[in-house]
């Protein structure tokens, strides 16, 4: 086992580690009460529509997983030094560009799958231009909210002198998590 | 236009592992609906509200396991192995403690929140705090040790085939969390059932 650096403020220590997220931990697990309190009230509004039921645990997921690729890449280029906070800076551009478009793809095949799955499984009361209308919009609404949240997330730990490793993520996801729930069903209350 | 080229590199990276994701999200949602989970859902009054709580501890704890490790990669702190690095070790010790107190911290979270649906009337009755606690301490326990490994083998192997592994982590972290989270919540019901 190599040695351990004595001395200065280490971020690779249990105690570091530890001590900086179980406070961020015990305020989102809060927080994601109210998205449970959300779920379940929806359950009961969409009992309906039990197909848009199928779009929720992936609408919560997508959103967390986009923010996380990138507030994942903008924290690497932060340790690196190579991150500018600009909207005109290259890295920063590449980033959400391709976010944008992995959103895209993803909420394009979320729409023919909760279709598939409710023609076969549920009994298809849903059209299928239903669906891929809540499925895109709601998605692409997710994709800015993620985008928003990783830029200013990334920032502000860095701006707090926070690791965003520990900071960013937890963030991103959480809020995703909650905001899923909610853009989700405002669009598809608008929708139907 | 590099920026269209470079978005594009990072598309390419990055759409077959979300695909796997969505498999993993539209999987959970039908373990969630189906029969075995309702019945523990009217078993255990609260299971529901804690569920988007505990499977989101894939996204804090484990995400930023993986986000760590990944920087470390990057910055050559870490190698792409499995050994006895102090870094390493540390950074799966506070993973191993962050991922099962959190489960059990939202297990009293879910019995406490139930405590007031009860007192003002929105509920009937909650499950007994040993019977939540229980639950989410099963899950906690089996899906760390999943996740924590399952992360740390993927993003090696990843790396060591030139892969970005800031791209990797956040969609592994969901689809393992997804199918696992689900599969051992439900096994933690049966548990529950079978012992209290």
């Amino acid at each position: 086992m190599k040695e351990m650096p004595f001395g200065s403020l280490n971020t690779w220590t249990v105690r570091s580690i530890v001590g900086t997220m179980i406070p961020i931990l015990i305020i989102l697990s809060i927080l994601e009460m109210g998205s449970g309190l959300v779920l379940e009230h929806l359950e009961e509004t969409y009992l309906g529509n039990p197909t848009l039921l199928v779009l929720v645990p992936v609408m919560i997921d997508m959103g967390g997983n986009l923010g996380a690729i990138l507030s994942s890449r903008l924290s690497t280029r932060l340790h690196l030094g190579t991150l500018n906070f600009s909207l005109r800076d290259d890295v920063v551009q590449t980033n959400v560009v391709a976010i944008f478009a992995l959103a895209a793809t993803i909420f394009v095949i979320m729409g023919f799958a909760a279709w598939g799955i409710g023609e076969l499984v549920i009994g298809g009361e849903l059209s299928l231009g239903t669906l891929m209308t809540i499925s895109v919009v709601s998605g692409m609404l997710l994709a800015v909210v993620a985008v928003v949240l990783s830029l200013t997330a990334t920032f502000a730990s860095y701006r707090l002198g926070l690791d965003p490793d520990d900071t960013t993520i937890p963030i991103v996801t959480n809020v995703c998590d909650i905001l899923g729930v909610i853009i989700l069903s405002v669009v598809a209350i608008a929708v139907l | 236009m590099s920026v269209l080229r470079d978005a594009a590199g990072i598309y390419k990276e990055s759409i077959g592992i979300l695909t796997v994701a969505l498999g993993g999200g539209v999987f959970a949602g039908a373990v969630l609906g189906g029969e075995g989970m309702l019945e523990g859902f009217e078993n255990y009054p609260g299971l529901l509200l804690l569920v988007p709580a505990f499977l989101a501890t894939r996204g804090n704890v484990y995400g930023a396991l993986g986000a760590r490790i990944s920087s470390g990669l990057h910055q050559g702190l870490i190698e792409p192995r499995f050994e006895r690095d102090w870094r390493l070790v540390n950074a799966v010790t506070a993973s191993f403690i962050n991922g099962i107190f959190i489960s059990v911290f939202i297990g009293f979270l879910a019995w406490g929140l139930m405590q007031i649906l009860v007192w003002i009337g929105m509920r009937d009755h909650s499950a007994a705090l040993i019977e939540l606690i229980g639950i989410t301490f099963i899950a906690g326990v089996l899906t760390s040790v999943v996740l924590i490994f399952g992360l740390l083998v993927l993003i090696f192997a990843g790396y060591r085939y030139g892969l970005d592994p800031d791209n990797l982590v956040g969609p592994i972290v969901t689809t393992l969390g997804d199918i696992f989270g689900v599969l051992f919540l439900f096994f933690a019901v049966i548990t529950v059932d079978v012992v209290l």
